[in-house]
């Protein structure tokens, strides 16, 4: 019992030791100088309320919990729901119903929607990428905005230096990444878990480090801008069309209108996304996807059976930094501004979460986990500053809750028929 | 008498001071059942890992069809027909029966990206044909009904058997078995028997195994080595391993 008050009287102080410096005390700018106040009266009183039904949680920890588990049989969701919506069939009909919904609602959304849709578009083709890297082949790539970056740079440089158009930078930036990531790989691929880990996110920051200091070459912290927009069989989507070229609303004799370029982009990133969801999808039925796997599983047997592990993790490294290539320079045009500031860990961190938190391996998962990773800090912005607080909350709930992430797939097996 | 297929001379295993193998000598014929005994802790497996690529050696030769194969990495000496089993099972335990089979398949299947990215018919071919050598297998050593299983929730006996024929869908020139009948029960021994029986007989399959069942060695092997310490201590048919002094000091002690 007294162990149980000392930890209760323990939690309720940490509440605020934790509460009281960033809600309890506000800096207000009196002339020129910071000057520190007490917040009102109410968020005190909160905080100690919260204080309060915290030490009354952890006191009556043991009584909680055993009322909970008799009322509570079972989990959440019925295990035989679960295993229906883990079925590959089942997310194949959910995946084809999203993306009916994804080709029609554009026309109706606003430009703001739209806007963030192309985002989380984005979102979801690195997710879907990463996903081949760490979900399938087992390997904890910390790095992976580097590929990003390359691929955003390799656009932003050429049409900026050479004039080249999207489609044709579009292959290249992805070239480009994969051979970024064929080279990363040789040497890191010899480590594993968290060695790799580490390595890997110092080769993102290296990627971020030199496009900031090649001040000649990428403009530095400035960046490159100016970038062109992607553009429909060379027809523009802006008001003025650049000198030899037309611009979509005078081919077709319509009114301008702004929202028609977002429509645009969001079209192109759909595809993207779609002919990654493809790709991935034949990959995992392939020999190689199968190796990957394998190769998760056991190493040694793998070598034991003839099958060069070298070469396997390096597809995957190479295959998942070309993903991250095409994402980068759509990214770069949609942005038409690229800065290394674009690139810092964070942007890292943002994409292994998607990947975790959709369930490792699973496409269906990364989708909606990209789109509550992009869409929940969008729809709160009020709460801005407790974006980091929120992100951190959700992991750790969905860690109690869900660990295996919100949607995991069971591997799609080949069955023999009998 | 025909060449040789394995023919491995004084191998030696150094692990900083402690010298595991000592001029270990071995020679497999084709179609031979070969046995390596000795006590526990005796290097057997030392041996093993030396010779499919595990290990580097830290002298010896080891010649695989009069080539020398000594200290290339272990998918490489795969690749060249040695394949192994493990005293642990090793299955991909997630994985079917019969995606474990294909996935020891992957060097002989279209790898092409683009064809199986869209599915052309050379590819479908290849995966066809993939199938169809595993079931073979999978009738081959019963685990026909389990083909659909994931191989981690097959029991003991079965994975044991499911591994041989994981080994088998290489195309080995030579498999090694490293106590395969660690764990089973004389009923499944017996079965680990036949197969043995049926891969030399109707594959021609040349075996090279590690075993403690002195029964099970006896009754299949043509020749049996036995090292002691990571010293060979006798060499010969399984007649005159079973008298000859020796090796009963050995696993006996003195008497």
């Amino acid at each position: 019992m007294t162990r149980t008050l000392k930890s209760a009287l323990f939690s309720a102080l940490l509440v605020w030791a934790v509460a009281y410096p960033v809600l309890g005390l506000k800096l207000t700018i009196v002339g020129i100088k910071l000057e520190v106040h007490n917040t009102s009266t109410t968020t005190l009183m909160i905080i100690a309320l919260c204080s309060v039904l915290m030490f009354l949680r952890v006191l009556f920890n043991q009584q909680i919990s055993d009322t909970l588990r008799s009322r509570r049989k079972g989990s959440l969701i019925p295990a035989s729901a679960s295993n229906f919506l883990t079925l590959p069939s089942t997310q194949k009909w959910v995946i084809i119903g999203l993306i009916v919904v994804a080709f029609i609602w554009p026309f109706y959304g606003s430009r703001g929607a739209v806007d963030i849709a192309t985002l989380i578009l984005i979102y979801v083709m690195l997710g879907l990428g990463l996903n081949i890297v760490v979900g399938l082949a087992g390997l904890l790539d910390l790095g992976y905005v580097g590929f990003y970056a390359v691929g955003a740079y390799s656009y932003a440089l050429l049409s900026h230096y050479f004039g080249l158009g999207f489609w044709i930078c579009l292959p290249l930036a992805g070239l480009f990444a994969a051979t970024f990531g064929f080279i990363l790989g040789f040497p890191v691929l010899r480590l594993r878990g968290d060695y790799l880990a580490i390595v890997t996110l110092g080769f993102g920051e290296i990627i971020r480090l030199l496009l900031r200091n090649l001040t000649e070459l990428t403009g530095g912290p400035n960046g490159i801008s100016n970038i062109d927009k992607p553009t429909l069989f060379g027809l523009s989507f802006e008001r003025r069309a650049a000198e030899g070229m037309q611009t979509f609303h005078e081919y077709f004799g319509i009114a301008y209108n702004p929202v028609s370029k977002v429509v645009f982009l969001y079209l192109v990133a759909l595809m993207l996304a779609l002919v990654a969801l493809f790709v991935i999808n034949r990959l995992l039925r392939m020999p190689i996807g199968r190796a990957w796997e394998a190769l998760r599983e056991d190493e040694i047997a793998c070598r034991a059976l003839g099958l060069n592990p070298t070469v396997i993790k390096l597809s995957a490294f190479t295959l998942g930094a070309s993903f991250a290539g095409f994402a980068g320079s759509f990214f770069a045009a949609r942005q038409g501004l690229v800065t290394p500031e674009s690139f810092t860990f964070i942007e890292s961190a943002i994409i292994l979460a998607i990947v975790v938190l959709g369930g490792m391996g699973s496409q269906l998962g990364v989708i909606l986990a990209a789109i509550v990773m992009i869409l929940l800090p969008e729809m709160m912005r009020e709460f801005s500053e407790y974006r980091m607080l929120m992100f951190g909350a959700m992991m750790v709930l969905m860690m109690i809750w869900r660990p295996q992430g919100l949607l995991p797939m069971q591997r799609p097996h080949l069955e023999l028929r009998k | 008498m025909s060449e040789n297929i394995l023919q491995v001379t004084n191998l030696s295993m150094r692990f900083g001071g402690l010298l595991a193998v000592n001029g270990v000598g071995l020679s497999v014929k084709p179609k031979q059942v070969v046995a390596l005994i000795g006590p526990n802790g005796a290097g057997k497996t030392t041996v093993f890992n030396c010779l499919t690529g595990f290990y580097k050696p830290s002298g010896g030769t080891i010649l695989l069809d009069g080539q020398p194969i000594q200290g290339l990495p272990g998918h490489l000496i795969a690749r060249k027909g040695v394949v192994r089993t493990f005293q642990n099972v090793r299955l991909f335990k997630d994985m079917t029966a019969l995606e474990n089979l294909l996935i020891a398949q992957h060097r002989h299947l279209n790898t092409n990206f683009l064809a199986g990215l869209f599915k052309t018919p050379a590819f479908r071919r290849s995966e066809k044909e993939a199938m169809e050598y595993a079931e073979y297998w999978l009738d081959k050593v019963n685990l026909r009904e389990f083909a659909n299983r994931t191989a981690g929730t097959l029991a003991y006996g079965q994975q044991r058997r499911l591994e041989i024929a994981r080994c088998m869908m290489t195309r080995p020139r030579i498999l090694m078995l490293d106590e395969p009948a660690a764990g089973l029960n004389p009923r499944e021994t017996e079965d680990l028997k036949a197969l043995i029986g049926t891969l030399r007989e109707e594959h021609d399959a040349t075996v090279l195994l590690i075993e403690h069942d002195m029964k099970l060695v006896m009754s299949i092997s043509d020749h049996i080595v036995v090292i002691n310490q990571g010293t060979p201590l006798a060499d010969g048919t399984p007649e005159q391993i079973r008298d000859n002094p020796e090796v009963i000091k050995a696993y006996l002690g003195e008497a």
